[in-house]
């Protein structure tokens, strides 16, 4: 048994995600017998932390600050091991952009994309090159903030028109936005624990419009189906770019890697990973470890004990 | 978003160090996703029309201390004194106990209603106490009104926007709502005559009209005396209901009283909603209703099925309180508070907001309605809002039909003139920013100056000082901002 600081909440914009995966993860840990500190992060959060001197800290934060290695930073600072991935990793998958250049470099299929940020449109006449990209990326194009979880802000842009209002949208939720080939498709979520690939998560909307942000965590409107109806082949093929892209971008613990697969093509292209997917009720990590026959309290166990195992 | 339309904000309880989990017996797991999903397919089928939104959780932030909220609904009610409420509840102890912690009738305690025909009677709306029905809050007749009207499919007519928590209220029912334009002057009546003739020649009668008469939620403006009456005709023309949800009536800041539809109307066709929460409080949850006598006869039926009856300890309160007359000599303390936090926020907006937004100016009520060029998507710009600590809600929640993407609602009575201020000039911050990069984007470059002269920026203001440099605050805003 230890003393688990659960770390949730905090100002990001996925904040109340973060206090469902938080309240979930702490019922578990009481379950399992361990000692939960819940902290609901702010200015106090160092002070709250050295005073409760966890022997490890399980981050429950999703978006700005928990899951792009600021937390893990300051966790690193007070040498308390913490539960999935490290600065380095977080950053990458936090930032699409980084993440995405990786796997182009890599070779690893991703979606074509430019990336600016906003200063480039203020002060370098970017806007003078959008006519270009769109000819090269063809509508629709997506519009997304490059370091935004959750759908939030994330537009399809039909025609040259509706491209600088979706770039307002986006750049509300971050510096850097990218215009990204629009993959028509299968949604898939390939969860990835402790260096192995779990059963795959199809998301299959109910409703028309997009996969949106309420959807992900409202039970009803999204129908999960998981193992995900594909061929064997086609699987262990989603399975193993997963595992790739993990180790590409240096993951630990776990991750979740969204996919396309793509209707007109058949190939699988990477959208982004997840350095720390939902662990609500109607979370795709959970249902993909209980599809693995691994239930909420072991999945949780794994990976405190990950967290607290040396490197 | 209003009290009404979120919970409650979520704190851990007091008396016990944050964060340190008391000893208690862990809970059982609870139920993995697969098995949500097997209730699922229990659920009813309103509950598919039922939904949270983006919104909701991006509100979940403005709670947060360091947020200046102009999100909320919130009557200010730190103004309202400690030693009275202590007096008050201290008689009620002493002469009613046992009727406080006991039961009331459905339809209210007596003595209660009588206060009720009193603030009424404010409005020249003069009402038998028996004819009035006690509900838990005014949102609970707006239930209980859909409850005994709406099969699902049936239309509402509402204001477009309408107020945001009436519409899980209309969803929850599967009623169709069409929403009418509004203007300066309120609800476009001759657009409602258009849609009632459209909704007769599809065969379609609408059960009723829900309208908000009186600087109206969220949209600021008053229906004039003209279309008050036109509207009270329509209704005897066509046999229709009117829900005339009427808060803030007592609130006007300047300009002379309308009549409620209900007195144009002497009760025919007109269901009154009103409440206590925004001359007293909302914390008692107590609001009322009269309706014609066949329609509160099934109202009351329908609220013995949802709660019984409304508190009695509540009931009793509003009673004690009325017993001291005082309640006319706070309505004024709150009216010149809201006056003065009013005109900051319309002076602000003048100085801070783009030349291309617009907005309403009430004389009354809690809320101004802005409106900024159809680029700008609100629920957006509360994202980089947030970042900069101010929140507002969304025009998106008004509307059921995605219109209102570029609106917002602002609240000014429950925050304080140096928060009003602060939050109005971040937001016009971003706005601008938004505005600019448009332009850019467009190779079209609007102007971005504000909209009225620029007197002086007030960061000059040492007054301001606790406010730009947050936290910490005092408290008094904490409090009221804590939704």
């Amino acid at each position: 048994m230890s003393r688990v600081a659960v770390l949730k909440g905090g100002g990001s914009l996925e904040r109340q995600v973060s206090l469902r995966s938080g309240a979930q993860v702490e019922d578990s840990l009481a379950r399992l017998g361990h000692e939960v500190v819940a902290i609901d992060v702010g200015h106090d959060l160092v002070a709250r932390l050295r005073a409760s001197a966890p022997d490890v800290a399980f981050v429950a934060m999703h978006g700005r600050d928990g899951e792009d290695g600021t937390v893990q930073e300051l966790l690193e600072i007070l040498g308390i091991p913490y539960t999935a991935s490290g600065v380095s990793a977080c950053m990458r998958c936090a930032d699409k952009v980084l993440a995405k250049h990786a796997m182009r470099d890599a070779g690893l299929p991703t979606p074509d994309f430019y990336s600016f940020t906003e200063t480039a449109f203020k002060e370098l006449g970017a806007a003078d090159a959008l006519g270009t990209i769109e000819e090269r990326l063809e509508f629709p194009i997506v519009v997304k903030p490059a370091d935004q979880g959750s759908a939030l802000g994330v537009r399809f842009a039909r025609a040259a028109a509706d491209v600088p209002a979706a770039l307002v949208a986006a750049f509300s939720y971050s510096h850097k936005v990218l215009l990204e080939r629009h993959v028509h498709g299968r949604e898939l979520a390939v969860s990835v624990l402790s260096d192995e690939a779990l059963p795959i998560v199809e998301a299959v909307p109910r409703e028309e419009d997009f996969y949106d942000f309420s959807a992900r965590y409202t039970i009803g409107r999204t129908a999960f189906v998981c193992p995900a109806e594909l061929d064997d082949a086609l699987t262990e093929r989603a399975q193993g770019l997963a595992l790739d892209v993990f180790r590409l971008l240096g993951c630990r613990g776990f991750a979740r890697v969204d996919l396309m697969l793509e209707q007109s093509t058949g190939e699988l292209e990477v959208l982004e990973v997840n350095a720390i997917p939902g662990l609500t009720e109607t979370s795709l990590l959970p249902q993909a470890a209980e599809a693995a026959g691994i239930d909420f309290d072991l999945l949780i166990e794994r990976i405190v004990e990950m967290a607290l195992q040396p490197a | 978003m209003t009290v009404e339309d979120s919970g409650p904000p979520s704190r851990p309880p007091s008396g016990r160090v944050p964060g340190q989990r008391p000893p208690a017996p862990p809970r059982p797991a609870r139920p993995a996703s697969r098995d949500l999903e097997r209730y699922a397919a229990l659920f009813a089928s309103r509950t598919k029309v039922m939904k949270s939104s983006a919104m909701r959780d991006l509100m979940a932030i403005t709670e947060r201390p360091e947020v200046i909220s102009l999100a909320g609904g919130l009557p200010d009610t730190s103004t309202f004194p400690a030693e009275s409420l202590a007096a008050l509840t201290a008689k009620m102890a002493a002469t009613g106990a046992a009727r406080a912690l006991q039961y009331a009738p459905t339809e209210g305690m007596a003595q209660t209603k009588e206060c009720i025909a009193e603030v009424m009677a404010a409005e020249d709306t003069p009402v038998d106490p028996e004819d009035v029905l006690v509900t838990t809050g005014g949102q609970q007749v707006i239930d209980l009104v859909c409850k005994t009207l709406i099969d699902p499919g049936d239309v509402i007519v509402a204001e477009a926007p309408t107020y945001p928590g009436a519409v899980p209220t209309f969803m929850s029912y599967q009623a169709d709502v069409v929403q009418i334009a509004m203007d300066d002057d309120g609800m476009r009546v001759d657009e409602l005559e258009q849609t009632l003739d459209r909704l007769d020649a599809e065969g379609r009668r609408p059960k009723f009209i829900y309208t908000i008469p009186n600087f109206q939620n969220p949209a600021g403006v008053t229906l004039s005396l003209a279309r008050r009456r036109r509207l009270v005709e329509l209704a005897h023309e066509r046999e229709l209901l009117i829900l005339e949800d009427n808060p803030y009536g007592l609130l006007r800041y300047e300009g002379e009283p309308l009549p409620t539809l209900h007195s144009l109307d002497h009760g025919e066709f007109v269901i009154y909603l009103g409440t206590f929460s925004k001359i007293l409080s909302p914390g008692i949850r107590l609001g009322w209703t009269t309706a014609p006598a066949p329609v509160l006869e099934k109202m009351n039926l329908g609220k013995q099925g949802a709660d019984l009856c409304s508190p009695a300890f509540s009931q009793m309160f509003v009673a004690s309180y009325f017993e001291h007359d005082r309640w006319a000599d706070y309505l004024r303390t709150l009216r010149d508070l809201y006056r003065r936090r009013r005109d900051t926020m319309l002076e602000a907006l003048g100085e801070h907001f783009p030349g291309e937004a617009s907005w309403t100016r009430p004389q009354g009520g809690l809320f101004i309605w802005a409106t900024l060029p159809d680029y700008i998507d609100t629920t957006d710009l509360l994202a980089a809002a947030l970042s900069h600590n101010v929140a507002f809600v969304p025009g998106r929640a008004a509307y059921l039909d995605g219109r209102g993407a570029s609106s917002m609602r602002l609240n000014f009575s429950g925050v304080s003139e140096t928060a009003i201020r602060e939050g109005v000039r971040r937001i016009g911050e971003v706005v601008r920013e938004q505005v600019d990069l448009y332009g850019t984007l467009t190779g079209s470059a609007p102007a971005s100056e504000p909209a009225a002269d620029a007197t002086p920026r007030p960061a000059a203001d040492p007054g301001l000082a606790d406010v730009l440099h947050l936290p910490p605050r005092p408290a008094r805003d904490r409090q009221s901002d804590a939704r």
